[in-house]
């Protein structure tokens, strides 16, 4: 069988959904020998590659890195998997959307906030800019395959990587596959 | 109070008549467009010219409510428009031949003539404030008739076969509900009279009790001896003040002629009437949510059955029925129940009361038999729209649905117009002309119906505000072919799932607009 | 008392005259969802979870108030009520801001349950991500509107059970909020007698016990009906 080419990808979340990918502990050797990874924050790759076959997102689509990132995925990206909470619905990320635009939440933070000396964050090309609302992965492009959890525990991970790397549909259900939190 | 009283009280007061009436529309539209300055200015006119062969008499709508303030003058059958306070001497003088300078409305043109007044006949008329004049147009016979004539099975066969079916909007056949009411057992019963009239352009209700509240009282006696209630309630909305206004006054002057409270026209039948006002949801309308207002509770609907004519108001049996309804009542008494089902069509009867606004000339309030078709209405009785041409006639309000002009000859009855995608709804009828964009008329209604979503259940409360953001992102061009199949998908849960008639037909106006000019949802999705 | 025999997914059930559907679904072991129903208080068929087919009638009815007729046929479980419940519950999710991950209730919360049940992996809808209050004045307990459903199970059994109508909901559609006393704060509002029973009907994080951290908030709801029972057969 041909080897999956696979990829994780970190937008705005906790980095708690790719702690829960490495819980995958021994399984991860086992895996390895069905997948390469191809991209992913745990590997050095700068570029995201042409024709990944899987993609798993973590994260919210926060910034404008984020959205640039999510839109080249999604082009080179055959099974795009919402990885973890903040992915499928903006979860903490999105804790940020009902107070209102980022302007006035990063001032608060930031300048009215700070102990000392406080100003607004601002290194152009360093930092991305905030979106005006945190968005889930889906709202910004078509998602294929959704795995919730905050974090979705390790056994949930490996269930659902068993079916891709079986192929045929994939279908999550009950308690152990979409609870979310 | 007898028989004979109520006739010598007609004859005294048509005694009085001088032979020259003048009419001045004292109602809500023409009273914002200054008809009581109109009528003083009137009244010292005759009293400067020391005529005693004319009275001015304050009246209720005559119907062309947008060329208001009307003045009439019987019985030469002179309509005046637009009449200015200033206007009043000239009106006077041209009783002798002068020219008036106000200006002169046609009362042959088919606004009028294609009309069939029952519900509407005394207004414009009569005097509202008098229940003498009620009475001298016959008013309080019907009821004397029936206590002393007919038996309360005899009331419910007769309105049973006169074929009346509910004027608030489901048409609910009216016989059949005062049945059920009559059957069900009950310490004591209520009859209610729902004038909450909330959709949005609507204002027949309001008019009927402004212009001839005495017949709607009347009407619900009848309806009163019939299903065995001695308690009445009119649920009216406090953006009603004249309306409230009239009817206290109507209330109690009825009170001091004996023909409410304790024994009417000694008949042994005790009748009372109390008014409670609401506080202006639309879904206080809802009759489960009406009654539960009038307890003193959050007028929220709850799942029917139990009806309200088994367990309603305080969970004894309660009879519903919308202020039309019971100003039809009256009428079928007096000429009884084949001359009712001669007029209209073939599963509706009668004539129903429209209020016709939108683009269009001549707006304001009509009656019309039913089945005569939705154009003769909008370009005879109309007189078209101004502008362009008709692109779609909106019935029923919030709850009904656009009908394209290519069906403008539908008849105006309750399956014709539920089979184009509509509903006959209270009354309101509004025009359209082709400059309207019906994707914003969808919005406007779905605003209008989430803003007033009680919130009691989800798919209501929640979808509505939803439908409400998935049209925005539509008309933004934000939405793709994909999230219309869902807008849709919505609609017909939010339809089915929804526990009271507001959300169940809150998505009309979405769906027959889709169904109707779904070019236009198209034109603005991408992808 | 009488008995009625009807049918419920093709399962010939029998039952007691004056029963619910949901009653008798669920003495038979048949799963029917439900949210604002609560054993013990009065029902108000608000969620519209428990929609059930009846053949014969063009309206779906809510189980949890329509009385069982002999030789219904009812059916619980059409792919139309599956996708409607789905839809139901998103947006309960879409409207207020359920982040379960720090939730009280995480683990132990009936709307989670019901998500898990309808098989809801995401939310088609936008989220509306509206601001809300949280209430915390009241010595013992709090209140998250971002949590709240509306379910108005709290309404009830403070009025029913405990007497006090503490609760009560204000507002319209989208901007209803259930409110303690005249919208004081709950630590402000005199009838409240602090006897938790709101906090044992709540499906929800919205009402918890203050202190309960993530996932924390466990209850058990039976002991509403056991009250009411325990008053009503005076043991
Ligand atoms: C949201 C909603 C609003 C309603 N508003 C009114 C109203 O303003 N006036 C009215 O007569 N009926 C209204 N109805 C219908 C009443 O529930 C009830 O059916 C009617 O008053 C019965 O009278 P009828 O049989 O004479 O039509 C409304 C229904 C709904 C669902
Ligand atoms: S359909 Fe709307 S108005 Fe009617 S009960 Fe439900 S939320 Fe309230
Ligand atoms: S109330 Fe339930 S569904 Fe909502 S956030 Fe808490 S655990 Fe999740
Ligand atoms: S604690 Fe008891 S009295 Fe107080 S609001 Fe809750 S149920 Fe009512
Ligand atoms: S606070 Fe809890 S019990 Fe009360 S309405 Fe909200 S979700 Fe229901
Ligand atoms: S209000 Fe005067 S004509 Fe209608
Ligand atoms: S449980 Fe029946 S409607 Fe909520």
């Amino acid at each position: 069988m041909e080897r999956l080419r696979l990829a994780t990808i970190w937008l705005g979340g906790c980095s708690g959904c790719h702690m829960s990918f490495l819980d995958l502990d021994e399984w991860l050797f086992e895996l390895a020998q069905h997948i390469d990874l191809v991209y992913s924050p745990l590997a050095d790759v700068k570029e995201y590659p042409e024709h990944v076959d899987v993609a798993l997102v973590e994260g919210a689509v926060a910034n404008e890195d984020n959205l640039h990132l999510i839109r080249q995925v999604r082009e080179r990206t055959r099974l795009l998997v919402a990885f973890g909470d903040c992915a499928v619905t903006g979860n903490v990320t999105a804790l940020r959307n009902p107070l209102g635009a980022p302007e006035a939440l990063l001032h608060t933070i930031y300048v009215e906030r700070a102990e000392i000396a406080g100003r607004m964050p601002h290194a152009p090309g360093i930092v991305p800019r905030l979106l005006d609302k945190v968005y889930p992965v889906h709202k910004i492009v078509p998602v294929d395959v959704y795995l919730p959890g905050c974090p979705p525990p390790a056994p949930r991970i490996r269930a659902l990587l068993e079916q891709i790397i079986a192929g045929g549909d994939i279908r999550l259900t009950g308690r152990d596959m979409i609870k979310f939190g | 109070m007898d028989l004979s009283e109520l006739l010598a009280i007609a004859e005294h007061e048509n005694a009085m008549r001088r032979p020259i009436c003048i009419r001045c529309c004292t109602a809500l539209g023409c009273q914002s467009a200054g008809a009581l300055s109109v009528k003083q200015r009137l009244e010292e006119a005759v009293a400067e010219v020391d005529r005693t062969d004319i009275e001015v008499l304050g009246v209720g709508c005559m119907g062309l409510c947008g060329h208001g303030p009307l003045v009439r003058v019987d019985p030469v059958g002179i309509l005046y428009e637009h009449v200015r306070a200033a206007d009043a001497p000239s009106i006077i003088a041209a009783l002798d031949g002068g020219e008036a300078t106000a200006p002169q409305g046609d009362l042959q043109h088919p606004f009028f003539t294609l009309q069939k007044r029952i519900v509407l006949e005394n207004s414009g008329i009569i005097d509202p404030e008098r229940i003498e004049s009620y009475i001298a147009a016959g008013g309080y016979q019907a009821l004397y008739h029936v206590l002393h004539e007919m038996t309360p099975a005899e009331v419910i066969d007769v309105v049973t076969r006169s074929g009346l079916r509910g004027r608030g909007g489901a048409g609910y056949p009216t016989g059949l509900k005062w049945a059920t009411v009559a059957k069900s057992h009950g310490d004591r019963k209520y009859v209610v009279c729902n004038a909450d009239e909330g959709d949005p352009g609507a204002f027949m209700d309001r008019s009927i009790i402004e212009s001839d509240p005495h017949k709607v009282l009347e009407g619900m006696a009848i309806a009163a001896y019939a299903v065995g209630a001695d308690q009445g309630y009119v649920y009216v909305r406090a953006e009603y003040p004249l309306a409230i206004q009239r009817l206290q006054r109507a209330i109690a002057q009825a009170r001091r002629f004996g023909l409410l409270g304790a024994q009417i026209f000694d008949a042994g039948f005790t009748f009372r009437i109390d008014i409670r006002v609401g506080a202006g949801a639309f879904v206080c309308g809802e009759e489960t949510a009406l009654m539960a207002s009038i307890e003193g509770r959050r007028g929220t609907p709850r799942p029917r059955p139990p009806y309200p004519a088994e367990s309603g108001l305080w969970g004894r049996p309660t009879l519903v029925n919308n202020v039309e309804t019971f100003a039809n009542i009256p009428p079928i008494i007096r000429n009884g129940a084949e001359w009712f089902a001669s007029i209209g069509a073939e599963t509706s009867k009668g004539t129903k009361v429209f209020a016709l606004t939108g683009k269009i000339r001549h707006t304001g309030l009509i009656e019309v038999p039913m089945g005569v078709t939705l154009r003769q209405i909008v370009e005879d009785m109309g007189g078209g729209v101004p502008e362009g041409r008709v692109k779609a006639v909106q019935t029923g309000g919030p709850s009904g649905g656009c009908i394209p002009a290519a069906l403008l000859d539908t008849p105006v009855d309750y399956e014709s117009l539920q089979r184009v995608g509509s509903i006959m709804g209270s009354g309101g009828m509004v025009v359209m002309d082709d400059s309207t964009n019906m994707v914003d008329v969808a919005r406007f209604y779905m605003e209008f119906c989430k803003d007033e979503s009680c919130g009691k259940c989800i798919p209501c409360r929640a979808g509505t505000a939803q439908m409400l953001h998935m049209l925005d992102l539509i008309r933004s061009g934000q939405a793709t072919a994909a999230d219309l199949a869902r807008l849709e998908q919505l609609c017909m849960m939010v339809k089915e799932t929804s526990l009271c008639g507001l959300g169940q037909s809150a998505p009309n106006p979405v769906l027959s607009t889709m169904k109707y000019f779904r070019e236009e949802y198209e034109a603005l999705v991408r992808g | 008392m009488a008995a009625r025999t009807f049918t419920i997914n093709d399962q010939l059930i029998s039952a007691r005259e004056g029963e619910t559907i949901l009653q008798a679904a669920r003495e038979h072991g048949i799963f029917i969802p439900t949210l604002c129903y609560l054993d013990g208080v009065s029902a108000v068929g608000a969620c519209r979870l428990c929609l059930v087919e009846i053949e014969g009638s063009r309206m779906l009815r809510p189980a949890c108030v329509t009385p069982v007729v002999e030789e219904m046929v009812v059916r619980t479980d059409t792919e139309r009520l599956r996708e409607y419940r789905r839809m139901i519950i998103e947006l309960l999710f879409a409207e207020r801001n359920h982040i379960c991950a720090v939730c009280v209730a995480n683990g132990h919360c009936e709307l989670q349950d019901l998500a898990i049940a309808v098989g809801m992996d995401h939310v088609r809808f936008d989220y509306a991500f509206p601001r809300c209050d949280v209430d915390i004045s009241h010595p013992l307990f709090g209140i998250d509107h971002n949590r709240c459903v509306l379910c108005t199970r709290c309404v009830r059994v403070c009025d029913e059970v405990e007497g006090v109508h503490t609760w009560d909901v204000a507002g319209r559609g989208a901007d209803a909020r259930v409110i303690t006393d005249m919208r004081q704060p709950w630590g402000e509002a005199r009838t409240c007698t602090s006897c938790g029973k709101c906090v044992l009907a709540c499906p929800t994080g919205a009402i918890f016990r203050r202190g309960a951290t993530v996932g924390e908030m466990e209850r058990d709801r039976n002991k509403i009906a056991y009250i009411v029972a325990a008053r009503e057969q005076r043991w």
